[in-house]
C-alpha cells in the first residue's frame, strides 16, 4: 500500500477495546483514504464509526493497530501529534465553538497562535471563508447568538482556516433541527466539489449517495462492506447492510 | 438590548447614594464642629445634648482618649496586608495544585509511562496529601503550628499569618478551580486539541478563560472567608483589626463600642468587595447574550 502515493491516511488492523477487551469498539479495521476522496462511514449506533473517526486524529487512543498520516506513524512516540492535527480539520456533532470568543476570534486564534499569522492576515482569511458560507455579517457575534446551522457552518470554516489536508466530520448534522440540515450539507457539498479530502460519519444517506466517492458500512467494530455509493445503495451484498438500509431508507 | 437603560439607572442610583452621604457629612459638620457663633441657638442645644450624652462619653473613652482609634487603624492595615498576600499565595498555590490534579486526570492515558508520567504522578499524590491535611485541620491550629513549631525562631508574625492563611486558602482555591475546569464541556478540550493546540495552550486559551467565569463567585466567596478568617491571628499575638478592637476593650472595660465598630468595618469591606465582583461578573457576561 505504500506504493500508492495518493494515500493520505492508512489504517491497519485498528483496535479499540474497553474493560480489558470486554467491549470491542473497534475490532480490526483496515482501510486507506486517498487524496480527494469523500469517504462516508455509515452504520447503526454503537458500530464504532465515531470511534474510528476520532482515532484518526488520536482523540481516541487505539488499543492496537497502526495509523499513518502522510506516511508518518501517528502513534510513534517521536511524532508530534499536535503538528499532524493541524493538517486534519475536525467538525463535531455539537459544534464545540468557543463560547467566550467572537466568531472571528474563534477562527483566527489557531492560525495566529499555531501558524504565526498576523492579526490582519488571519482576519482577512477568516472573512473570506465567512463570505464563502454566507456569514460574514456575523463576524463579531458570539456563538450563543447563532442558530445551530450557523454554528456548524462556522465550525467548518474554523477548521478550514488551518488549511487542513483532510477534513473529519463526526455526525455534523445529527444535532441540528431538520430545517437547518440542508445549509450545512450544502457547505460540505461545495467543499467536496473543491476537491477536499473528507471522511464523514453521517446518517444522511442522501449526502452519502450524492457526494460520497466511497461508502464504508460498519457494524460491531468491523468494516462489513466497502464500495461505491451506487453499489452500496442499489446492490448491497451483506445482509446486515441490507437490513440497515431497509430501516434508514 | 437593554444595556443603555440599565447603565443610566445605575448612574442615577450612584448619584443618589453620593448625595445622601454628602448631606449626612454636611449635617454632621454643622451640628458638631461649626463655630458656635455661626450656629442658631436650637442647634447649639442639640450639640450640647450630644456632647453631654452617655453615648458620646462612651465613644470618646473608647476611640478618642489616648488615640485609641489607632488600634483600629493600624489593625485594619495589618488585616489588609495579611489578606492581600495570603490571597496571592492562595491563588498561585491553588492554580498550580488544580492544574497538576486535572492534568494528571486527562493526561494519564496520553503519557505512556516513562519519566514524565512518574514525575506527574508524584506531584499528583503530593497535592492530594496537601489537600487532605489542610482541609482536614482547623486553620487556627495550622496558624499556631506554623508560628510556635515551624517558625519558632522567627518573630515575623505577619509572614507567619500570610503563610498560614495563604497555604490554607490554596487548598480551597485548588478545588474551586479544579471544579471549574471540570465543568467545561469535554468537547471544548477536544475542539482545541483538534485544531492542533497542545495541552497547555488548550488550557490557557480555551479552558481556563471559560472556567474563570464559572468559578468567579466561588473565588469571591473564598476571598470573603479569608479576610474574616484573619481575625484569628490574635492567637499568635498579631495585632490585626479584631485584636485591635479587643485591646481597646481590655483597656476601657466596655465591649460594645469597639466590637461593634470592628464588625461594621468587616461588613463594609465585604460589601464593597462583593459590589466590585458583581461589576466584574457583569462584564464577563458579555458573551452570553
Amino acid at each position: 500500500m505504500s506504493a500508492d502515493n495518493n494515500v493520505i491516511i492508512s489504517v491497519t488492523d485498528l483496535k479499540k477495546y474497553y474493560n480489558d477487551g470486554e467491549v470491542k469498539a473497534l475490532d480490526g479495521v483496515t482501510t486507506d483514504i486517498r487524496k480527494g476522496e469523500v469517504v462516508v462511514v455509515i452504520g447503526p449506533s454503537g458500530s464504532g464509526k465515531s470511534t474510528f473517526l476520532r482515532s484518526l486524529n488520536l482523540l481516541e487512543r487505539p488499543t492496537g493497530g497502526k495509523i499513518t498520516f502522510d506516511g508518518a506513524d501517528i502513534m510513534a512516540p517521536s511524532t508530534d501529534i499536535n503538528k499532524l492535527r493541524q493538517k486534519m480539520g475536525m467538525v463535531f456533532q455539537h459544534f464545540n465553538l468557543f463560547p467566550h470568543l467572537t466568531i472571528l476570534r474563534n477562527m483566527t486564534i489557531a492560525p495566529m497562535k499555531l501558524h504565526g499569522l498576523s492579526k490582519e492576515e488571519a482576519e482577512k482569511k477568516a472573512i473570506s471563508l465567512l463570505e464563502r458560507v454566507g456569514l460574514a455579517d456575523r463576524a463579531n457575534a458570539y456563538p450563543s447568538q447563532l442558530s445551530g446551522g450557523q454554528k456548524q457552518r462556522i465550525a467548518i470554516v474554523r477548521a478550514l482556516a488551518m488549511e487542513p489536508e483532510v477534513m473529519l466530520f463526526d455526525e455534523p448534522t445529527s444535532a441540528l433541527d431538520p430545517e437547518m440540515v440542508g445549509e450545512v450539507l450544502e457547505v460540505m457539498k461545495n467543499l467536496a466539489k473543491a476537491g477536499m479530502t473528507m471522511v464523514c460519519v453521517t446518517h444522511e444517506m442522501g449526502f452519502a449517495r450524492e457526494v460520497g466517492t466511497r461508502v464504508i458500512f460498519m457494524d460491531c467494530g468491523k468494516i462489513i462492506e466497502e464500495n461505491t455509493p451506487e453499489q452500496i445503495f442499489t446492490n448491497p451484498q451483506n445482509e446486515r447492510l441490507q437490513a440497515f438500509l431497509q430501516k434508514v431508507l | 438590548m437593554s444595556g443603555k437603560k440599565t447603565s443610566k439607572s445605575k448612574i442615577r442610583n450612584t448619584l443618589i447614594v453620593i448625595g445622601i452621604i454628602a448631606v449626612a457629612v454636611a449635617a454632621a459638620y454643622i451640628l458638631l464642629f461649626m463655630p458656635l457663633a455661626n450656629v442658631p441657638a436650637w442647634m447649639s442645644d442639640i450639640r450640647n445634648a450630644f456632647y453631654g450624652s452617655a453615648f458620646y462619653s462612651d465613644f470618646e473613652n473608647n476611640f478618642i482618649a489616648d488615640k485609641r482609634y489607632m488600634y483600629i487603624v493600624k489593625g485594619l492595615g495589618v488585616t489588609f496586608e495579611v489578606t492581600f498576600f495570603a490571597v496571592l499565595l492562595g491563588i498561585v498555590l491553588g492554580v498550580i495544585v488544580a492544574l497538576v490534579r486535572s492534568s494528571y486526570d486527562t493526561l494519564k492515558e496520553e503519557l505512556k509511562g516513562g519519566f514524565g508520567k512518574a514525575v506527574l504522578y508524584f506531584f499528583y499524590k503530593l497535592c492530594g496529601i496537601y489537600l487532605t491535611v489542610i482541609r482536614g485541620t482547623p486553620v487556627v491550629v495550622q496558624l499556631m503550628i506554623i508560628y510556635f513549631v515551624i517558625f519558632a525562631s522567627s518573630n515575623n508574625k505577619i509572614m507567619v499569618a500570610v503563610l498560614a492563611f495563604g497555604i490554607n486558602s490554596g487548598a480551597y482555591v485548588a478545588e474551586i478551580i479544579r471544579g471549574g475546569i471540570m465543568s467545561i464541556d469535554k468537547g471544548q478540550f477536544e475542539a482545541g486539541r483538534s485544531l492542533g493546540f497542545g495541552y497547555v495552550r488548550t488550557m490557557a486559551f480555551i479552558i481556563i478563560p471559560q472556567a474563570f467565569k464559572t468559578v468567579l463567585p466561588a473565588l469571591a466567596n473564598e476571598f470573603i472567608v479569608l479576610i474574616k478568617e484573619t481575625s484569628v491571628s490574635g492567637y499568635v499575638g498579631l495585632q490585626e483589626l479584631t485584636k485591635g478592637g479587643d485591646i481597646i476593650r481590655s483597656r476601657t472595660y466596655s465591649a460594645f463600642m469597639p466590637l461593634i465598630a470592628v464588625a461594621i468595618i468587616y461588613l463594609v469591606i465585604v460589601m464593597f468587595f462583593s459590589w466590585l465582583v458583581s461589576l466584574l461578573e457583569r462584564r464577563l457576561k458579555n458573551s452570553e447574550r
